[in-house]
């Protein structure tokens, strides 16, 4: 009774002149939320295009603050395949990029659309599996080798399959062993379209064999049955590279910030720092900037 | 309400309406003056209806001429009102309703609220005034509809088939209705296929038949003795 | 199985211990999608009322057109905004990308065919009702939508929850124009996305369990408004 008679009253205040009002005050939270959203804006910040392999690692959590703490700018990550934050910068929706391609990435650069960049880090690929391990693989150490035995049975295979770092990696793979996946893509071969997590879902899933950075494997959670096959092999070393969009081509990119941003990473401060993080007692990134030249 | 007429008489000259080359209503002239109740008589479609609507402005003849001869004629739409044969009632209160039609004319807040008790009693609707409008029973929604067109203070007020789905005691209201409403001074115009209604309610009939205007007479005279075999054949019932 | 009682943990413990940053995400939500929903409705419902009153050449094709727009893509929505916001786009001065206003564009494109098409259907069945008699009465074209709107205003009411239903449910649009960054532009649902990218289900379900609640919350508010209002006024 009593909340009926509150709704009553509610709406008995419900006229058409209330409902005017009650329409222009729509419109004012509306516009609220735009100046608000406007404000915070002219924070100083940067935004940083990586890989979803890098930001499910939660490496950009560890050292994000640091920076932060020591500079006062803040990190904006936006996490996209390789590929695509390459897209990314070279529409100039980002000011830097931190991405792991690097034939990719030197083209970038020759390209003009990226400069100053460094070497910062680097982590390995491993090939995951289930636990029965159905191709015999599990501690192989030729790379190219486990994968020509997989496609001789046709076990099934989860690639990215979206223009990723990893992916990229993954075929080459491929082409070394001299194997044509686009041939038996969706038969044994097949292509997620998704990032190192949602890949990592689908091969725990299924179960099938995958290719993954060690950082993101280490820190997922749903393994199901899979287990970590091959791992060490010279091939599967995955350098990542910072670098600034260039202003020349996007004046709106913020240089200065982003050039300390990159001095930073490749410090010793930043150096440590992405070598302090650990998942599990483990490392998963190893610093490696050459001192600048 | 009484006095000068401000938009009558009305006339008609030569209307004929069609829709898709059909043609609906054929040549109808005539005048209407102050003060009667005028009731149009004919079978299901004859054009009662769409003659109301000519006649009200809802829309257009397709030739011939709706005229209101009135020193106010410019603004003949303010002074009149319609009550359809379903009442139209808008999601909001009894009274919320009249005081809707009374602001769509620009009536000031302290003449409104006057108009509005003043309607809902004569429509002996004053205890149900803040009872929203569309839980009313029909009979008291068309009286809901009159009041509104009342408290409107129209010059003439046409009614479609005001009772056609009302049962005889809520008919019986509302011709009451129409008879208090028409002694105020307000000009009826009205439908109906009902021979009794007709009778009770009319002065003068204007039968139609087809689309056409057959005759027209005062009801003694129309009853009586009609002058055409389709009015004679209505009335004897033979058309129904 | 285990999982799933593991996310009703997780929801509950997040809900008890309210976790700052999740308080964040669901503010953020909240003010990103109502935003857009109080925009797509100050324009959607006046769209729709306009088209439901007029007649004009294009008219039968403007409602086809809406009404296949209602099951846009999120996706496509949020490529589509991207394009616009993108600084090599026509819009990219604004710098808007990767902010919530960005998102707020986003959900309210979304959203607009939506409530535009609901209240397109409810006025006109309304005004197929009113019309002659608002006429009779002599109310201009302003007057009747004003009317109309008010006496709509339950129909007018489900379409802006359907619209929010689907502003605050979709993904793919706020992912694209937002980036998901951390307590910028991460909301519900692309928290939710990246916890099951991270293989974190239990948390991603709580999550979801926990935008359930919320949406089911407003709905329902808004459920029992209506139902009161209707036995009041019918």
């Amino acid at each position: 009774m009593r909340s009926s008679r509150f709704t009553a009253l509610l709406l008995g205040v419900l006229t058409p002149g209330v409902l005017t009002l009650g329409a222009l005050a729509l419109g004012a939270l509306a516009l609220v939320c735009f100046l608000s959203t406007a404000t915070s804006a002219e924070e100083r910040f940067l935004v940083l295009a990586s890989t979803t392999s890098t930001d499910n690692s939660g490496l950009f959590d560890h050292i994000l603050p640091l920076f932060e703490e020591e500079t006062g700018i803040a990190v904006r990550v936006v996490a996209r395949g390789t590929g695509q934050a390459l897209g990314l910068g070279r529409d100039g929706d980002a000011d830097l990029l931190l991405v792991h391609d690097r034939s990719a990435e030197l083209r970038f650069i020759a390209e003009g659309y990226g400069v100053a960049r460094r070497e910062v880090m680097y982590n390995d690929f491993v090939i995951v599996g289930p636990q029965s391990d159905p191709v015999r693989i599990k501690g192989m150490d030729d790379v190219v080798e486990a994968l020509t035995k997989i496609a001789a049975v046709r076990a099934l295979f989860i690639s990215r399959g979206d223009d990723s770092g990893t992916h990229r990696a993954e075929l080459r793979f491929w082409d070394e062993a001299a194997i044509d996946v686009d041939a038996a893509s969706g038969s044994w071969y097949l292509e997620a379209g998704a990032g190192m997590g949602a890949t990592l879902n689908v091969a725990a899933g299924k179960p099938a064999y995958t290719m993954s950075d060690r950082g993101t494997w280490l820190s997922f959670e749903n393994r199901g049955t899979l287990e970590l096959m091959i791992e060490g092999d010279p091939r599967l070393f995955n350098p990542y590279g910072v670098m600034l969009i260039n202003p020349e081509r996007h004046p709106h990119v913020k240089a200065e910030d982003g050039l300390a941003f990159i001095e930073w990473i490749t410090s010793e401060a930043g150096q440590a720092a992405i070598a302090s993080f650990k998942i599990n007692g483990e490392r998963l990134f190893f610093p490696n900037a050459a001192p600048a030249e | 309400m009484n006095g000068d007429p401000r938009i009558l008489p009305l006339r008609l000259e030569a209307v004929s309406y069609e829709v898709r080359g059909r043609r609906l209503i054929h040549d109808v002239s005539g005048l209407f003056d102050q003060g009667t109740r005028s009731v149009i008589l004919g079978p299901n479609g004859a054009g009662k209806s769409l003659m109301l609507r000519l006649c009200h402005g809802l829309i257009r003849p397709s030739a011939g001429r709706v005229i209101w001869c009135g020193a106010s004629a410019g603004r003949a739409p303010r002074h009149q009102a319609m009550v359809f044969q379903r009442p139209v009632l808008l999601r909001r209160s009894t009274a919320a309703n009249i005081d809707f039609a009374l602001s769509l004319r620009r009536i000031g807040r302290h003449e409104r609220r006057r108009r509005v008790a003043e309607a809902l009693d004569m429509a002996g609707l004053a205890r149900l005034a803040k009872v929203p409008a569309r839980v009313l029973s029909v009979g008291e929604q068309q009286r809901l509809a009159l009041a509104r067109a009342w408290a409107l203070e129209p010059e003439v007020l046409f009614l479609d088939e005001p009772t056609a789905s009302l049962d005889p005691a809520a008919t019986h209201a509302v011709e009451n209705l129409i008879d208090t409403v028409n002694r105020s001074g307000t000009k009826i115009i009205m439908t109906t296929h009902d021979l009794g209604q007709a009778r009770r309610v009319a002065d003068e009939i204007l039968f139609f038949d087809r689309g056409r205007l057959i005759e027209r007479a005062a009801t003694q005279a129309f009853f009586d003795s009609p002058e055409s075999p389709e009015a004679e054949a209505f009335i004897e019932g033979r058309l129904w | 199985m285990s999982e799933i009682a593991e996310a009703f943990r997780t929801a509950f413990q997040l809900i008890v211990g309210f976790d700052a940053e999740l308080g964040e995400i669901i503010l953020l939500s909240l003010r990103v999608s109502l935003s857009a929903v109080a925009l797509a409705t100050l324009i959607g419902v006046p769209l729709g009322a306009a088209i439901a009153l007029f007649r004009f050449p294009g008219r039968g094709v403007l409602t086809v057109l809406l009404n296949g727009l209602m099951g846009l893509p999120p996706v496509v929505v949020g490529l589509i905004v991207y394009l616009f916001l993108s600084r090599s786009g026509p819009l990219g001065v604004l710098n808007l990308l990767f902010s919530p206003t960005a998102m707020i564009i986003a959900q309210c494109v979304l959203v607009i065919p939506i409530i535009a098409a609901l209240s397109r259907q409810g006025i006109e069945d309304l005004w197929r009702e009113y019309e002659e008699q608002l006429r009779s009465l002599g109310a201009g074209p302003g007057r009747a939508i004003l009317t109309l709107i008010y006496d709509g205003r339950f129909t007018l009411l489900t379409a802006v929850l359907a619209g929010f239903g689907r502003a605050t449910a979709e993904v793919g649009a706020v992912m694209i124009v937002g980036g998901n960054i951390a307590h910028v532009t991460r909301v519900m649902t692309t928290a939710i996305s990246l916890e099951t990218l991270k293989g974190n289900l239990a948390l991603a379900l709580g999550l979801g369990i926990i935008l359930i609640i919320l949406t089911l919350g407003i709905n329902s508010a808004a459920y029992l408004m209506k139902s009161a209002a209707q036995r009041r006024e019918t």
